[in-house]
């Protein structure tokens, strides 16, 4: 059981990002548990500042651009 | 093992491909001209110098002109500012004096990738190290109203001359706006809960590959382009029917230096038209060849891409009502100053 956040407010890039990360993980076969998180204090908390970010088991992998679903599998599956 | 496979399955190879792009943009580029007139006046039979064959040929003209400038440039202006992060602009900016600090934050604030969205992270982020208000106001005034699908749009319908003034005026209104923000001390308007936000250590830098680079360079420039797509062939069929059938007498009249209402009239109506200045330059293109004078189409440009609704109701969320209103005003009085300027020493 991975866990799959994605931070950012919601705009077109997190969506696209979201999508992936769900891609990713239907591919790779594994179960993860994929949340938004909207809230600037928590994003700001991660230090990073340029949405949308991606963080797999609370580790930020991924900020500032959206990584294809193929990417994100590679890190699911490390 | 099947994260192997679906990364295989999806990918060309990064470099020929991009190869083979470039050099069939190239040649699109160069045949475009005849193509179009060939369409307008051999293939449909038009009349040349009639005023549907001259709005044909416009639209003919424009909507692959325009197309290849955004899918070609806005991919490699995207892959250039990847390398241009908000992480290192803030550590750039930090602990700058005040004037420096506002020229590198405005210069910064063209190359930076910035969608309205992440203004508030970039906001809090700036603000919570340590930059100065006035600074990171001339960042956030730059960075939409120097907009770079405008410069190239701009670059590449009216030359350099056109696309480097405007990118002047923008940088000169954001440096004036963050200096004089600055001055005013405002920092009680800014929402309480910034200034006790803590941001968590900086994040690993992570960073992408080259191909990583080139590949979501390409990915955003279509996400782009399929959004303004609309808007663009919109825009140049207004542009066409304008370019056809508009008289120049009526442009210079309503819009030219004689009508000191046109500034102000041309800034209203752009601020609705945010975000898509894709749209709006083959409309102003053909108003310029009409007759609109160079600073009053400057002026609503600077209104369609700097002054949006969306990004003030955003901005709301770390901004009183008062910074947002001052922040509204000082860059408008800027986007007018410009307009009049440029018109009263530009012929």
């Amino acid at each position: 059981m991975k866990k799959i956040e994605v931070l950012g407010s919601g705009c077109n890039n997190c969506i696209r990002l979201e999508k992936n990360a769900r891609e990713a993980a239907a591919a790779v076969g594994i179960e993860a548990e994929i949340t938004k998180v909207t809230d600037y204090a928590e994003i700001m908390a991660y230090g990073i500042m340029s949405t949308p970010g991606l963080v797999i088991d609370g580790t930020v992998v991924s900020y500032g651009r959206v990584p294809s679903a193929g990417d994100i599998a590679v890190w699911l599956s490390e | 093992m099947t994260s192997v496979s679906i990364t295989a399955v999806r990918r060309l190879p990064t470099w020929p491909t991009a190869a083979v792009a470039a050099v069939a943009w190239l040649i699109a580029w160069f045949i475009n001209l005849p193509a179009a007139n060939w369409a307008a006046y051999d293939l449909l039979g038009l009349q040349q110098g009639s005023h549907l064959g001259d709005a044909v040929a416009f639209f003919l003209l424009d909507v692959p002109k325009v197309l290849l400038l955004l899918t070609g440039i806005v991919t490699l202006v995207s892959f250039l500012r990847s390398f241009v992060s908000p992480e290192r602009v803030r550590r750039a900016l930090a602990g700058r004096g005040v004037l420096p600090g506002t020229m590198a934050a405005a210069g910064f604030g063209i190359v930076t990738p910035f969608c309205s969205c992440s203004a508030v992270p970039l906001f809090i982020g700036f603000v919570e190290a340590g930059v100065p208000l006035g600074v990171t106001f001339a960042f956030l005034v730059a960075s939409p109203m120097v907009n770079e699908v405008a410069l190239v749009l701009l670059w590449g319908l009216f030359g350099p001359g056109v696309a480097l003034l405007y990118m002047g005026a923008g940088l000169t209104v954001a440096v004036l706006s963050g200096l004089l923000i600055g001055r005013l001390g405002l920092e009680r308007y800014v929402e309480d809960y910034v200034w006790k936000i803590h941001a968590g250590a900086g994040a690993i830098e992570i960073r992408p590959t080259l191909g990583d680079r080139v590949r979501d360079a390409w990915r955003s420039t279509v996400d782009i382009v399929r959004r303004v797509l609309p808007f663009v062939v919109a825009g140049i069929a207004v542009g066409a029917l304008i370019h056809g059938f508009v008289p120049t007498d009526l442009v210079v009249s309503v819009g030219g230096r004689g009508n000191p209402l046109a500034v102000p009239a041309l800034v209203g109506l752009g601020v609705p038209l945010y975000s898509n200045a894709a749209g709006t330059i083959p409309i102003v293109e053909a108003l310029i060849g009409k007759g609109l004078p160079l600073g009053s189409a400057l002026a609503f440009m600077m209104a369609v891409t700097a002054l949006s609704v969306p990004e003030l109701v955003i901005l709301r969320r770390v901004m009183k009502p008062r910074l947002i209103a001052v922040f509204v005003a000082v860059v408008g009085a800027g986007i007018l100053l410009v307009g009049y300027g440029f018109n009263a020493f530009i012929a």
